[in-house]
């Protein structure tokens, strides 16, 4: 009895160990994916006369105010052409990308950017969901333990009709078999 | 006459509508069998009439009743037939007849099945139904009717649309239409909106069962049961219509790429989402009587995802939201979404306690655990892409709060733009994660798994994974995060295919071929192995997108005559360019461009082109494709010198892998028409369960 009970004890133990390991694993896999995309910033080259590439590179990360939700780098509209044109005489004036988005935002807005800064109000879009994903994962912790040891432990769990589900997949395969057996 | 017709039977269908919904719940409350049958007559009649109405919307459209406001807008008489007929959904009002018209059939063929095993279901899913379609029909009929007249002022000035005929006017009949829009005019997105929208309306049904199952206060599955195909085949032409919508943004929008985040694609995508984490869960409580409340909740969130997928793309919000205030489309969704997911909430709360779980967690390392995780992660993007789609016009609401109220740190916020980096950065960790607990997920054992009997099951696919790693490394994919996600979908895709060979290897021990072993097993168990499908689908799919996110090449240069660029290993020279107008009033501007590979071999002349739409004004781009395999080479012609037609200016994507994006999205589809193909034998065994009534309507009043 009670080494039977060490035993359960011991393989719970050793079945959340392998549940927080997995868990920790993709969190490692979530934050360097973050961290990858987040530092891993494209180098601009700098030459005498700026290439239609190196244009499209600084306006691909733009949006003009009238054209809704397509980048400045593929929008084909006059205003977006005049739009590029002025980012290659910055580029040509020597002004680097950082300089250039600046330079548009201070004209039109914050709009401007494919994706807002992460500061002052606009923190929230970046910070927002993160937190979310957060308190999700803690309710549902919360809910497992709550599933896991619920306040009246009865001795015997009681009768189910939803246990004739396969309980495992090798289970699933004997029933396979047994079915075709049957049929034949 | 035509529009008389038309007019009266969407008028009817209303009609029909609101007096299926009232006799439903009068007849449900006092239990009035004839008032039932009744109220399904009454809601049954609405597809047939809105037939009517639908084809008499087309006739005057094929006919050039330009007279109408609504032809006059989508149409004009270059357009060929075929295209008039779909400029049914090319417009706001016609669209909102169209969903209306998907709506009613859908609900019809749900009242159409055998009555008698959810006879006390049946008169709340027709009011639901119903109330969710007179909503529909109350806004083509009172505020975007399609058979709106034109009429011109007797004083001058603009004619102005009217149903009837205002005073000191007399009727006003341009002679040409406006035409479709430009963009709308390609096979794409002719089946596009009508694979979305049926998908947006099938998710109604299991909604319905959902509601009337809380209302009259069952617990059990029954609900999940009788849906279980609808939620199927509405997630079917769901994804249907968000693969055929990148097609179409990749062939004609042209900027290299299929989805972009926009917040069109957005409202699509979420009910996706919520339906994808509703279709794993109820899994759950299938098997375990799990999971009960939060099955609902995921329904009740889907079908306000849906009304709120249609509210976006319909009320004009997101250009601004004056374009919200000005149309009283924009205020009634909002308060349509509003009283309906209330209205769920409280009625889910009433019968909290009656739903709690018939089982209890055996495991931590169960597949019930993993399903949990799977719909987090879900749910989590779902989140994500929700408040990005949103940011933008939080923004701008405090924003215009701020100036009416005067209150300067309100005024101070800026409207924002919320783009693909944000959904990249948030998302993308998301999506990865998700990818690979649908690898490990499958392999945990219900109830209770132990670590040991998954590693049995991993570690060849775990191995096998290490030499395709080093494979992807030499083949170019250098860099950690590409790797990352090519080991991902390969270890997934090696568990996924691992899963099928374990269960021919099964049936072969008992003396079947190999590939009649395959066949038999995804016949008889259809769900599992075309989720299994589906599963290898979405690996196909990440090896596109990872290949085509992560590698894509691009360049841009003006080129003269007979010369080239190098782009991707690739070289492509410039040979000509025609400028020539067409009969259905476009002017098209045609290059002509080589394209060499690294060994200097032709291998490709693509006709890269521009039209201008005459009547609009509005540019199209066109991209000229090679498409392999390995990758597409997709050119687009993006200026042009006029004088002499010496120069243009070309931008060329090379995007690898792209198309096992499509591949991917085939097998997914038939994975999902596998696990959606009616089975006679369930059936059978479905027929000869006893129907649990007395024990399972708990909290029944």
């Amino acid at each position: 009895m009670n080494k039977g009970f060490h035993r359960r004890e011991r393989r719970a133990r050793r079945e959340f160990f392998f549940f927080s390991a997995i868990s920790a694993c993709s969190a490692v896999i979530i934050s360097l994916t973050l961290a990858a995309l987040f530092f891993i910033a494209p180098t601009l080259a700098q030459g005498n006369e700026p290439t239609d590439d190196e244009v499209n590179a600084i306006a691909k990360q733009l949006y003009c105010p009238v054209c809704e939700n397509t980048p400045l780098d593929v929008c084909p509209t006059q205003a977006c052409t005049q739009w590029r044109a002025t980012i290659k005489e910055k580029l040509a004036l020597g002004w680097n990308e950082q300089q250039i988005k600046d330079y548009f935002v201070q004209q039109y807005g914050m709009r401007v950017l494919a994706a807002p800064p992460a500061q002052g109000f606009t923190i929230f879009v970046w910070i927002l969901p993160p937190i979310a994903f957060l308190a999700g994962a803690a309710v549902l912790a919360y809910y497992l333990r709550s599933l896991r040891h619920p306040a009246p432990a009865p001795a015997a769990a009681p009768p189910s009709t939803k246990s004739t589900a396969p309980e495992s997949d090798d289970e699933y395969a004997k029933r396979l078999e047994a079915e075709l057996n049957k049929r034949r | 006459m035509t529009l008389t017709l038309g007019l009266t039977s969407l008028f009817l269908a209303f009609a029909c509508a609101i007096y299926a919904a009232v006799a439903a719940i009068v007849a449900a409350q006092r239990k009035l069998n004839a008032w039932i049958d009744s109220a399904r007559n009454a809601a049954m009649l609405t597809w047939p009439l809105l037939t009517l109405a639908a084809l008499s919307i087309i006739t005057l459209i094929v006919q050039g009743h330009f007279e109408v406001e609504y032809v006059y807008r989508v149409s004009s008489l270059s357009m060929p037939w075929y295209l008039r007929v779909t400029a049914l959904w090319g417009g706001q009002a016609g669209s909102l007849l169209f969903w209306s018209w998907l709506m009613s059939a859908f609900a019809s063929a749900a009242m159409l099945r055998r009555w008698d095993r959810d006879r006390s279901l049946m008169p709340y899913v027709i009011a639901v139904t119903m109330i969710t379609l007179a909503f529909f029909l109350s806004l083509t009929l009172f505020v975007e009717n399609p058979f709106n007249r034109l009429w011109q002022s007797n004083f001058g000035g603009e004619p102005t649309p009217a149903l009837f005929q205002p005073a000191n006017t007399v009727p006003f009949a341009p002679r040409d239409g406006q035409g479709l829009n430009p963009l709308l005019r390609h096979p794409g997105m002719i089946i596009h909106p009508p694979m979305l929208y049926l998908g947006f309306v099938s998710f109604v049904v299991p909604y319905a069962f959902a509601i009337a199952a809380l209302i009259i206060g069952r617990t059990d599955d029954e609900w999940i049961r009788t849906t279980r195909r609808w939620t199927l085949v509405g997630w079917l032409f769901l994804s249907l219509g968000l693969i055929l919508g990148g097609r179409w943004a990749y062939d004609v929008l042209g900027w290299g790429g299929y989805w972009g985040w926009d917040p069109v694609e957005n409202a699509a995508l979420l009910p996706w989402l919520t339906g994808t984490a509703f279709l794993h869960s109820v899994i759950i409580q299938e098997k375990r009587g799990m999971l009960k409340k939060w099955n609902m909740v995921l329904i009740i969130l889907t079908y306000a995802l849906v009304i709120f997928g249609t509210f976006l793309t319909r009320s004009g919000v997101l250009s601004s939201v004056h374009a919200f205030a000005q149309s009283a489309i924009g205020p009634l969704f909002f308060a349509f979404i509003g009283v309906t997911f209330v209205a769920s909430m409280t009625l889910l709360f009433n019968r909290w306690e009656a739903l709690s779980s018939e089982t209890e967690l055996d495991s931590l390392l169960s597949r019930e655990a993993a399903f949990l995780l799977n719909n987090l992660l879900f749910i989590g993007i779902a989140f994500a892409t929700l408040w990005g789609t949103i940011y933008p016009l939080i923004t701008e609401t405090l924003h215009e709060i701020g100036i009416y109220l005067n209150i300067a740190p309100l005024m101070a916020i800026e409207k924002v733009t919320v783009g693909p980096p944000y959904y990249n950065r948030v998302n993308g960790p998301l999506l990865l994660a998700l990818v690979l607990l649908m690898g490990v997920a499958p392999l945990v054992a219900w109830r209770k798994a132990s670590a040991r009997s998954l590693g049995r099951l991993m570690w060849i696919p775990a191995a096998l994974t290490v030499p395709a790693l080093i494979a992807f490394y030499f083949l170019g994919a250098k860099t950690p995060v590409a790797l990352l996600g090519y080991g991902i979908a390969a270890f997934v895709g090696l568990t996924t295919l691992s899963e099928f060979v374990r269960g021919v290897m099964a049936r072969m021990r008992l003396g079947e071929n190999p590939f009649g072993a395959l066949i038999t097993l995804a016949a008889r168990n259809r769900r599992r192995y075309g989720g299994y499908t589906i599963h290898l689908g979405v690996v196909v799919m990440a090896f596109g997108v990872i290949g085509s996110n992560f590698f894509q090449v691009e360049t841009q240069a003006t080129l003269a005559k007979g010369e080239t660029l190098t782009v991707g290993g690739f070289t492509m020279r410039f040979d000509s360019v025609v400028n020539f107008p067409t009969e259905d009033q476009r002017d098209v501007i045609r290059a002509t461009v080589s394209v060499f590979d690294s060994s200097g071999a032709q291998i490709a002349t693509l006709h890269p082109r521009r039209d201008f739409f005459i009547d609009s004004g509005q540019p199209m781009t066109i991209p000229g494709v090679r498409s392999t395999l390995g990758e597409d080479f997709y050119v687009l012609l993006v200026d042009w010198q006029p004088i002499g037609a010496s120069g243009a200016t070309f931008k060329v994507y090379v995007n690898p892998l792209i198309n096992l994006v499509w591949m991917g999205g085939l097998i997914f589809i038939l994975g999902t028409l596998i696990a959606a193909w009616p089975d006679a034998d369930e059936a059978k065994r479905y027929a000869a369960a006893p129907v649990r009534t007395a024990a399972s309507v708990a909290g029944a009043d």
